[in-house]
């Protein structure tokens, strides 16, 4: 480096560092270690598509007026002229054609809503099925959820600013869902829309809800949740010479500055092109809102479609009562689906811990399919949600595959319920089918194709052992959880259960326990420890873990007992 | 950053010159210009007894050819993104909007700049990243989150000063009047959003029709004669007239009408309501409220292109299938003097969704 770029550096370095103090914790800052590997990068995505969301929504805040007041369009857009319309539409058409990069800015804006929404889920996927929400992360876990929970909001009342005749009908729908809840329903929804439907005042309520109130929310959780990343220090997954204990990784200076830089720009680069090609919102095409008006195959956002789905699912159920009207076929599928899902993934993290009494900090993540009964609940849930996510299109599915809509509506019913328990049954086969084939790879090495023959005539198969790196990832925690203090087998040999086994919560703990700690022990390990965890083991898989052994499995276990926590029973 | 306690590493300290040792540190006196080694952040000079420490990272990459390779890539490629950005602002400035074609033109060529100029920054740093950077793996050590018993002992024993102290456990008087003074407080934002909506009143029950209003075709606003409307198994989205403009009114009120041959319209559809065939529903179905638009002559099934919900036409709208609890309210149907179709009354009972109210 020059003469003068050292004094640079040097003069603002101190100028900083006799001000702040910053050269110790920026120094760490710089030397910050993060893990590699691509499913870390989904989060990314959900991030730099909420920038871009912010830079191009602040742009279209230059021109949109939201307001419902009636205009007459005499803008650039023909089919539309002298037209009555709302303030709102009209100046969403302005964007579109008359403003500069407007129709750019609208549908970047647009795409990378569906971007953010699609990462965020795909993230969340990521962290459950690899167990990245195990503590000490289960405040990120439960923020994300928040994230995505408000992230459905932000993006249902972004759309509806338009104002056009699709997003109308959202407004009406989501008025009617509202209308349907007992006892505040009809509150809320006249204090909601200023009235009845439509009203005046929706549109500027929403816009400041869509741009000030939840983009202030999602920025405090954005930012709490970078904070927790950072400061609990990223996981990794498992490898050689990757423990509890450590992290592995390049700096963040100058590599993952640079990488995560790349990274923005390429979804900056994607979203620009989407935009350029693929058309999206076309709000020109839909016309001005009229409670009167309609197209078909009406659909909502994809991140909106399971409620959708569930709406259409529902069994026509309403109840009168002492005239009362319980409105089951709108305000059950509206709450309860989604309800379970978002309660039972913010459950889950403590739910686990308390079945399986893992109350260690975890920072190697879990192969997916070393927790055979996690990933299949993940399944699960996932199939649960994909049928109501398909039924959401389900006058198009039916129009595509020739089948008759109301047998499809049938079939989707019995799925929702079915599909999961399938889904359930298939995915932990296929783990432990896989769990068994790294038992037999670390138990009977690679096979090499090279056949000898013994001098008793017998022909075999020489076998390779597998390289470290791989034996690392195969080993490491093979089965998730430490024993319960009092395995079943406990009652066997005549021990007195432990105070967290009896009664019928304890009976249930156990039973919960068995199910979600089932594995394949690998046999015949070679650390030398033996099967020292004194329950007379063998009868099932979960006895094939301790605590001791745990530690043990864990590759270059250098630190030996550091693990820090007690396990807290 | 708070995040010093965390990043400490396993590696070499650094040797700034704010890490000498305390016995080398050199001593001047305040006010005068700290010698030049104390100026540096940057590695002390060589050769002065000890040896410079093992660097972290390499400063050049293995492969050197390809390193100079990749050099050559990156800058063509932050050059063709600088290229692109120019190309960004001279579209701007360049190209017209205002017709479809324009900014359709428009839009094609600022995105495809834009596009490139992110995407050729984007492709050109990972490429410096991977072939200009020597290659690294370091290993940081990771401490347990949890202080230690000594530090939570001494925070329990700060907090619990702290409110010793204040007197917040021990007077009682002070806590419970701080507590009821809140509880109102809190009410307050509460109240202040009572008057974002008017309460619902009856509203949900009526709509804007009325004895002896007419119908009006929804789009040219003219009327109808039952002599107009003779061929069955139509349907066509009538309006009240005078609220043909008012959204609200038209939420409730949409209104569609159909034609049936004699003989076709069957209970529990009310005949009284009904004139030479046409019969009249409401438009807005009763699952939540979108507007049932499409009709099948056929079968006399009406199906809302929302949810689908079907409703028999010839039944009195009665729900088929689908998600809606209530057919669609039938609409009493007479003519005026003139002999155009009008409405007898307003319906009879609310029509739309379902609400807790409505029983």
């Amino acid at each position: 480096m020059s003469k003068t770029t050292d004094a640079l550096l040097d003069g603002t370095g101190r100028f900083l560092d006799d001000r702040l103090r910053t050269a110790r914790p920026v120094r760490g800052f710089l030397r910050k270690i993060f893990p590699d590997h691509w499913s870390f990068l989904l989060g990314e995505i959900a991030l730099y598509s909420f920038i871009i969301l912010l830079l191009t929504g602040t742009f279209l805040t230059l021109f949109f007026q939201p307001s419902m007041t009636e205009v007459v369009y005499h803008g650039a857009y023909t089919p539309l002229r002298g037209v009555r319309m709302s303030e709102a539409y009209a100046s969403t058409l302005n964007i579109s054609f008359d403003v500069r990069g407007g129709l750019l800015m609208r549908q970047i804006h647009h795409w990378a809503a569906l971007l953010f929404m699609a990462a965020i889920m795909v993230h969340m996927l990521r962290v459950f099925f690899t167990g990245a929400y195990r503590k000490p992360r289960e405040f990120n876990w439960l923020i994300g959820i928040a994230l995505f929970t408000l992230g459905m909001l932000e993006g249902l009342f972004g759309y509806s600013l338009p104002d056009d005749l699709l997003s109308g009908t959202g407004l009406k729908i989501t008025q009617g869902v509202l209308q349907s809840i007992p006892i505040v329903g009809t509150y809320g929804s006249f204090f909601l829309f200023g009235g009845e439907f439509p009203g005046h005042l929706i549109i500027p309520r929403l816009y400041i809800i869509h741009v000030l109130l939840i983009p202030g929310i999602l920025l405090a959780l954005i930012s709490a949740h970078l904070f927790f990343m950072f400061h609990q220090k990223h996981t990794q997954m498992p490898g050689k010479g990757r423990t509890n204990t450590n992290v592995v990784g390049a700096p963040m200076y100058p590599y993952f500055m640079a990488k995560t830089g790349a990274f923005f720009f390429f979804i900056f680069a994607v979203l620009a092109l989407l935009s350029t090609f693929a058309q999206i919102n076309p709000i020109w095409l839909f016309g001005p809102y009229n409670p009167s008006g309609i197209t078909a195959g009406s659909q909502p956002d994809f991140y909106m479609g399971a409620l959708e789905g569930a709406l259409r699912i529902m069994p026509a159920w309403e109840w009168n009562v002492l005239g009362h009207t319980f409105a089951f076929n709108v305000f059950i599928p509206a709450l309860l689906p989604l309800g379970i899902i978002f309660t039972g993934a913010a459950l889950w993290p403590f739910l686990e811990q308390w079945v399986t009494g893992d109350y260690r900090e975890h920072h190697v993540l879990d192969r997916p399919r070393n927790a055979a009964t996690r990933t299949a609940v993940g399944m699960a849930a996932i199939t649960f949600y994909g049928v109501l996510w398909l039924e959401g299109a389900n006058d198009i599915i039916a129009d595509q595959l020739q089948i008759p809509l109301f047998t499809l509506t049938w079939i989707a019913r019995f799925a929702v319920f079915l599909g999961p328990v399938v889904a359930y049954w298939v995915t932990k086969r296929i783990c432990l089918g896989l769990q068994r084939k790294d038992a037999h790879l670390l138990e009977h090495g690679v096979e090499t194709g090279v056949i000898r023959q013994l001098p008793t005539g017998e022909y075999v198969e020489l076998t390779r052992p597998v390289d470290e790196e791989t034996q690392a990832v195969l080993e490491y925690n093979r089965v998730g959880a430490p024993q319960l203090p009092a395995s079943p087998a406990a009652g066997d040999t005549g021990e007195i259960p432990a105070p967290g086994t009896r009664g019928p919560l304890g009976r249930l703990r156990l039973g919960l326990n068995r199910v979600l700690t089932e594995g394949i022990p690998i046999e015949g390990d070679g650390h030398g420890n033996g099967h020292g965890d004194g329950h007379g083991n063998g009868h099932s898989a979960p006895a094939a873990v301790t605590a001791g052994e745990q530690a043990a499995t864990e590759p270059a276990a250098q630190q030996g007992g550091t693990d820090g926590e007690e396990t807290g029973h | 950053m708070s995040e010093t306690e965390g990043s400490e590493q396993q590696l070499p300290a650094g040797n700034g010159a704010d890490e000498l040792p305390e016995s080398r540190a050199p001593h001047r006196v305040i006010g005068t210009p700290p010698p030049a080694r104390a100026r540096t952040l940057l590695e002390a000079p060589p050769g002065e007894g000890e040896p410079p420490a093992p660097r972290e990272l390499p400063a050049e990459p293995a492969n050197l050819p390809q390193a100079k390779r990749a050099e050559r890539v990156v800058a063509a490629l932050f050059i063709l993104s600088m290229l692109a950005s120019i190309g960004f602002i001279a579209a701007y400035v360049g190209l017209e909007v205002g017709t479809v074609s324009g900014t359709a033109r428009s839009n094609l060529v600022l995105g495809l700049a834009m596009s490139v100029a992110f995407g050729a920054l984007a492709v050109g740093a990972v490429i410096w990243v991977r072939f200009l950077m020597p290659q690294v793996e370091l290993t940081e050590e990771r401490k347990p989150l949890a202080s230690t018993p000594q530090q939570r002992a001494e925070f329990a024993k700060t907090f619990t000063e702290g409110a010793e102290a204040s007197g917040f456990a021990k007077r009682k008087l002070v806590r419970r009047t701080l507590i009821a003074a809140t509880v109102p407080l809190a009410l307050a934002p509460i109240v202040l959003l009572r008057d974002m909506g008017p309460l619902p009143g009856t509203s949900l029950r009526h709509t804007a029709w009325r004895k002896g209003m007419r119908l009006l075709v929804y789009g040219p606003n003219t009327p109808l004669r039952p002599a107009d409307f003779a061929i069955p198994g139509q349907m066509i989205t009538v309006v009240p007239d005078g609220y043909q403009d008012n959204l609200d009114a038209l939420a409730k009120a949409t209104t569609i009408i159909l034609k049936f041959a004699p003989g076709q319209l069957l209970p529990p559809t009310n005949l009284n309501w009904t004139v030479d065939g046409i019969v009249a529903y409401s438009k807005i179905c009763t699952h939540v409220g979108c507007p049932v638009a499409l009709y099948e002559q056929t079968t006399h099934h009406i199906l809302c292109p929302c949810h689908q919900s079907t409703f028999d036409a010839a039944r009195g709208a009665k729900v088929i299938f689908g998600p809606a609890a209530r057919p669609l309210p039938q609409l009493p149907l007479g003519t005026d003097a003139a002999g155009y179709l009008i409405a007898t009354s307003d319906y009879h009972e609310p029509v739309g969704p379902s609400f807790w109210e409505r029983g």
